[in-house]
C-alpha cells in the first residue's frame, strides 16, 4: 500500500520549484484556442438584442422585418410579451446569422415597445431604497453597551466600496453545436467544466449524458464563469432551430460589463471601543450592500478580530443593476477594507502605530495568530515600516504626500473533490486525465508537476489532459479549491499506478515492492540504485495491456489543508492639489501550505495585488438613476490598472518547515482580499484624513480632502 | 495611381472630415437592407469622373499577412480583428474591447503597432500585417515569447498574444528601454489577471540579450 503523502523537501525534484508554465508556449505564440477562437464548419452568430430599460415589462415584439433578411437564420424570442425584466441589458431576443454585420443588422431591425416601471440602481443609500432594502436582524455578541461605556477611546467612521464588475477579458458565451437531435456539443468559457452539463440538461430536456462539453483554455473567469448563463441555454435553443448548426454566442463588451457579474458592493458606520493601550474591546456596525434583484451578501465584520463585544446590523439593497456572482474572495475585500480602516483609524486616535495596535490584538485573530506576526515582522521589514512610517498625515513640504497602510487577511482553501484517472502503458507512455480547468492560475501545469515528480520523470513525460467532462469529473475552480483537490487526487492516483509497476518490476529486480523508488527516469532499489531498470523497462512488465488508475479527493493521507493569513503592506503617494493617487510599492506576505510551482504561485500574488489597485484605485460599475444604465460599459471609462499604474511589487511566500508539512492550500482569492484596505490605510496615513470609500479616484480624494477644510495647510 | 483611385481616396478623405467614421455609419446604417450583394467595387460616375464605390456588399480584399496573401470576401464595414478572426481563423489577435482600449488585438502594421479592432481590412490591403502568428521561427518561439514563458508574463493569457505584439513593436523601436520608457511604451495593453511584473522582466529579458530584432 502505498502511503499518501508528499514526498520529503530533498526527494523533490520539480514540487516546489519554479516552473515556467507548461501551456507558455501556446499561449505566447497564439496557438492556444480559447473557446471563443473556435471556428466550426458552418458556424453561425448569434447576437442578443437587449433590454435598455433597468425595469420594464415587454409588451410587443416585432421581428418580421429581422426575419426576411438575408443571411439571417434564426430570430428566437426570449422573453416575449408580459414578461418583467429586471436589468437593463437581460436578452430579449436572439438572432443567428451567416456572419456578424448581418447578425448586428437583423438585432437593430427588430422592433420591441417595453412599459417602463421604476426601477432602483443605485445603493449609497439605504434610505432612497424604500421597499428595496431588506433589513436582517442585529446580531449582539457580549455586551457592546458596557463595554462602549468603559472605553477609554471611541472612534467612529465610514467605509465603502463600490460595485465592481468581473470583465474578464473573454467575454462569457460558447458555441453550441447538435450533433444530432439527442446530443449537444458546447465549447463554453467556464470554470466549471464538469458541472456545465447538469445545468443545461434540464431546461433543454435532454439528458445530462448526452452534452459533451470541452474547453481547452479559459479567458479569465474570476468567480463569474460557472453556469451556462441564460445566453448558453438560449444559444443551445438558436443552434437547434437552425438544424444543429453550430452557432457562437459571446457576449460584446458593453455586455459582459453590464450583466456578466457585479462584485456587491458594501457601505458600513462603524464604531469602535478600545483602552488606551490600544487594547479592542467593542465593535458596532451598520451595514449596508447591493448587487443585483437579490441584494449582495452580507460581508463578515469584523474581520478576523474576533472582537469580543459587538452589535452588527446588515441592510441588503435589492436592485436593477443585473445579478450579483461571486468576485475573487466573495465578501472578504469588502469585510476587510471595512475593519481594516476601522482599526486604523482607531490607531490614529489614539496616537498609536496601527502595526503595533495589530500586533496588541493579534491573539483576536484566533489560531493562526502566530502567522500573522510572522508575516507582519517580515512585511515591515520588506517595506522598511521603521525608517518609514509617520504619523497620521505627511508633514513634509509640498503636494505630494507619502503614507504606509497596512492589513492581514485569511482563506479557507481547502481542496474540492476531484477525480483523477493516469494511464500508463507498457512502452512507459503515461496519461493523465481530469475534468479540470485551468484559469491561467496554473492548474494544468500543478498537475503536470505532482504527476511527473511522483513518477521521477521529466514533466513532459506525463501527457495532461483536462477540459473536459468526459474526463473523471472534478470541481468547478472557484475560492481557491483546486490546487488542494487535484493536487491530492493526481498524487494519490500517482502513486497507486506507481504501486502496481513495483509488484511488477521488483521480482526482476530481486526486491521486495516495498524497497523501490521512482526517481531519475528509473525504478530503483532505495538502499541500492545500482539495482535499478528504467521507467520504460518497468512499465513493459505489465504485459500487453495499459493500466488505468483513479485517484479520489477526498482520500487517504493528509494531503491538503485549509485556511492561511496573509499580510500586505501598502506605500502610496498622494498629490492633495489634484487627487491623484500612486502606488509607489506595496508588499505582500502570503502563506499557502505546500507550494507546487513557485512561478506560478508568485505570479497569482503579483496578479492579486494588481487586481487590488485596480479596485482600489479605478474600477466602479458606474450606474445612473435617472436612466438605470450603467455609465461606463466599456474599457475606456471601466478603467483597468496599467502597466505602469502598479509601482513596485514584492512578493514573499512563506514556505518551508511549518508550512509545507500542511500540504496544498489554494491560494487564488487571499491575496486579492488586502490591498484596498491597505492602500486606503496608506492614503489616510499620507494626507491625515480618510477617503471612505474605494475606489480612491482624485473626486473622492478631493472631496476628503475639503470635508477636512482645506488641503495642505490642515494637514 | 489611376484618377479613379484618386478620386475615391478624396471621397473618404471628406468622409472622415465629417466627424462621423465610416465604420460607424456603416455599422448602424443597415445598408444592406435594401441593397442586394454585390461582389467587387462598383463605378459611379460624380462630377464628371468615375469612382469605384466598395459595398455595401462583401468585396473581395487581399491581406499580406505575416508575408502570406491570404483572400477574403467581407463588407466594407467589417474590422481587419474579425476578419483576421473569423475568415482567415488567425485567432491569435483577441476581441476584448473592441474599440482602441485594451490592446487585445494588436497586430504590426508597417512596422506599427496598431490595434486591428480600429482598422477596417479593406484599408488595411497592401500593407504588411504581422500577427502573433508570424513571430515564431518554425517551432521555434521568438526570444520575447521564450522571455514571456520564461518570466511567467501571462496567466488566462487571453491579453498575451496582443501583449507579445506590442512589446515586439515597441522593443523593435526601443531595444534598451528604461523601467519608466517601458511603462508609457506599452501603457496601451490591459491584463486583468495581472501579468504586468512578468511582463517587465521580459521585455528587460530580451533587452539586456539584445534580442529584441529576432
Amino acid at each position: 500500500m502505498a502511503e499518501y503523502k508528499w514526498p520529503e523537501p530533498e526527494k523533490r525534484t520539480l514540487i516546489g520549484k519554479r516552473i515556467s508554465r507548461v501551456d507558455g508556449p501556446l499561449k505566447v505564440s497564439g496557438k492556444a484556442k480559447y473557446s471563443y477562437d473556435i471556428n466550426r464548419p458552418g458556424m453561425l452568430y448569434g447576437k442578443m438584442l437587449r433590454c435598455p430599460h433597468a425595469h420594464a415589462r415587454v409588451v410587443s415584439i416585432d421581428t418580421s422585418a429581422a426575419e426576411k433578411m438575408p443571411g439571417v437564420k434564426v430570430v428566437h424570442i426570449i422573453q416575449d410579451a408580459g414578461k418583467e425584466i429586471q436589468w437593463a441589458g437581460d436578452d430579449v431576443v436572439g438572432v443567428a446569422a451567416v456572419d456578424e454585420p448581418t447578425a448586428e443588422d437583423a438585432i437593430r431591425a427588430i422592433k420591441v415597445q417595453y412599459e417602463v416601471l421604476p426601477h432602483l440602481v443605485i445603493d449609497t443609500d439605504p434610505k432612497a431604497a424604500g421597499d428595496m432594502a431588506k433589513p436582517a436582524a442585529a446580531t449582539t455578541i457580549g455586551d457592546p453597551d458596557k463595554a462602549f461605556a468603559e472605553a477609554e477611546a471611541v472612534s467612529e467612521g465610514f467605509y465603502g466600496l463600490a460595485v465592481i464588475t468581473h470583465c474578464c477579458l473573454e467575454p462569457h458565451g460558447m458555441i453550441t453545436e447538435w450533433e444530432d437531435e439527442k446530443n449537444l456539443l458546447v465549447h463554453p468559457s467556464t470554470q466549471n467544466v464538469s458541472g456545465t452539463a447538469s445545468q443545461m440538461a434540464t431546461p433543454l430536456e435532454i439528458p445530462a449524458g448526452n452534452i459533451h462539453v470541452h474547453q481547452d483554455h479559459i479567458g479569465g473567469g474570476f468567480g463569474s464563469k460557472f453556469g451556462p448563463d441564460s445566453w448558453g441555454i438560449e444559444c443551445a435553443r438558436i443552434s437547434k432551430k437552425a438544424g444543429g448548426k453550430p452557432v457562437k454566442l459571446f457576449l460584446e463588451r458593453n455586455a459582459e460589463l453590464m450583466v456578466a457579474g457585479a462584485r456587491p458592493s458594501a457601505y458600513a458606520r462603524v464604531k469602535i471601543g478600545a483602552k488606551k493601550d490600544g487594547t479592542i474591546v467593542a465593535w458596532q456596525s451598520d451595514s449596508w450592500g447591493s448587487g443585483g434583484p437579490g441584494g449582495g451578501g452580507s460581508p463578515p465584520i469584523p474581520y478576523i478580530f474576533n472582537i469580543p463585544n459587538q452589535r452588527k446590523q446588515h441592510t441588503a439593497i435589492a436592485n436593477n443593476i443585473g445579478s450579483a456572482r461571486a468576485w475573487r474572495a466573495p465578501n472578504h475585500p469588502q469585510a476587510c477594507l471595512i475593519t481594516m480602516s476601522a482599526l486604523e483609524d482607531a490607531a490614529a486616535q489614539l496616537n498609536m502605530n496601527p502595526l503595533d495596535l495589530f500586533l496588541k490584538n493579534i491573539e483576536l485573530t484566533g489560531p493562526r495568530a502566530q502567522i500573522y506576526r510572522d508575516e507582519l515582522k517580515i512585511a515591515a521589514e520588506l517595506i522598511e515600516w521603521e525608517k518609514n512610517w509617520h504619523p497620521r498625515g505627511d508633514k513634509t513640504a509640498g503636494p505630494v504626500k507619502r503614507g504606509l497602510g497596512l492589513s492581514i487577511h485569511t482563506w479557507g482553501g481547502g481542496g474540492h473533490p476531484s477525480d483523477c484517472d493516469i494511464t500508463i502503458q507498457p512502452d512507459g507512455s503515461v496519461e493523465l486525465k481530469m475534468g479540470t480547468q485551468d484559469l491561467g492560475t496554473g492548474t494544468r501545469t500543478a498537475i503536470n508537476i505532482v504527476a511527473a515528480d511522483t513518477f521521477g520523470l521529466p514533466l513532459n513525460a506525463v501527457k495532461v489532459m483536462i477540459g473536459d467532462n468526459r474526463f473523471p469529473v472534478s470541481g468547478p475552480s472557484g475560492g481557491s479549491t483546486t490546487i488542494g483537490g487535484v493536487s491530492a487526487s493526481s498524487r494519490r492516483a500517482a502513486l497507486d499506478a506507481l504501486d502496481q509497476i513495483f509488484a511488477k518490476a521488483a521480482p526482476a529486480l530481486n526486491a521486495q515492492p516495498a524497497d523501490l523508488e521512482a526517481a531519475g527516469g528509473t525504478i530503483r532499489v532505495k538502499n541500492d540504485p545500482s539495482r535499478s531498470m528504467t521507467w520504460a523497462q518497468a512499465c513493459s512488465k505489465l504485459g500487453g495491456m495499459p493500466i488505468t488508475v483513479r485517484g479520489k479527493n477526498p482520500g487517504p493521507g493528509k494531503l491538503n489543508d485549509q485556511g492561511v493569513g496573509g499580510c500586505q503592506i501598502a506605500d502610496v503617494s498622494v498629490d492633495v492639489e489634484t487627487g491623484v493617487v500612486k502606488i509607489n510599492k506595496i508588499v505582500a506576505v502570503q502563506d499557502c501550505g505546500l507550494i507546487i510551482d513557485l512561478k506560478t504561485a508568485e505570479s497569482q500574488v503579483y496578479g492579486a495585488l494588481i487586481m487590488g489597485v485596480a479596485y482600489s484605485l479605478y474600477e466602479e460599475k458606474i450606474m445612473d438613476q435617472q436612466t438605470g444604465r450603467m455609465l461606463n460599459p466599456n474599457m475606456e471609462f471601466y478603467k483597468l490598472a496599467g502597466i505602469g499604474d502598479i509601482g513596485e511589487l514584492v512578493v514573499h511566500m512563506m514556505t518551508g518547515k511549518g508550512y509545507d508539512e500542511r500540504g496544498t492550500i489554494g491560494l487564488g482569492e487571499p491575496p486579492v482580499i488586502s490591498p484596498g484596505a491597505a492602500i486606503s490605510n496608506a492614503v489616510a496615513n499620507a494626507i491625515g484624513v480618510r477617503v471612505p470609500t474605494l475606489p480612491l479616484t482624485p473626486d473622492r480624494v478631493l472631496e476628503a480632502l475639503e470635508r477636512k477644510g482645506g488641503s495642505n495647510a490642515s494637514i | 495611381m489611376g484618377d479613379d483611385e484618386r478620386n475615391t481616396d478624396e471621397e473618404e478623405l471628406k468622409e472622415q472630415k465629417s466627424g462621423f467614421s465610416r465604420r460607424d455609419f456603416l455599422k448602424v446604417s443597415g445598408i444592406s437592407l435594401s441593397v442586394p450583394l454585390v461582389i467587387g467595387p462598383r463605378t459611379i460616375r460624380i462630377a464628371g469622373a468615375d469612382v469605384k464605390v466598395y459595398g455595401p456588399g462583401k468585396v473581395p480584399i487581399i491581406l499580406n499577412i505575416n508575408s502570406k496573401k491570404h483572400t477574403a470576401e467581407v463588407e466594407p464595414r467589417v474590422t481587419l480583428l474579425e476578419t483576421l478572426r473569423n475568415e482567415l481563423d488567425l485567432t491569435g489577435a483577441k476581441r476584448v474591447c473592441d474599440r482602441a482600449s485594451c490592446g487585445a488585438c494588436t497586430v504590426i502594421i508597417d512596422g506599427k503597432a496598431v490595434y486591428s479592432c480600429t482598422v477596417l481590412a479593406i484599408e488595411a490591403q497592401g500593407k504588411a500585417i504581422t500577427t502573433v502568428e508570424g513571430l515564431m521561427d518554425g517551432d521555434k518561439l521568438h526570444p520575447l515569447q521564450q522571455a514571456f514563458v520564461d518570466n511567467d508574463a501571462q496567466q488566462c493569457g487571453f491579453c498575451t498574444p496582443g501583449f507579445v505584439v506590442a512589446c515586439k513593436a515597441f522593443l523593435d523601436k526601443q531595444p534598451h528601454p528604461t523601467p519608466e520608457q517601458l511603462n508609457t511604451g506599452l501603457a496601451g495593453n490591459l491584463c486583468r489577471c495581472g501579468t504586468y511584473m512578468g511582463v517587465r522582466a521580459a521585455v528587460m529579458q530580451v533587452a539586456r540579450g539584445g534580442q529584441s530584432n529576432g
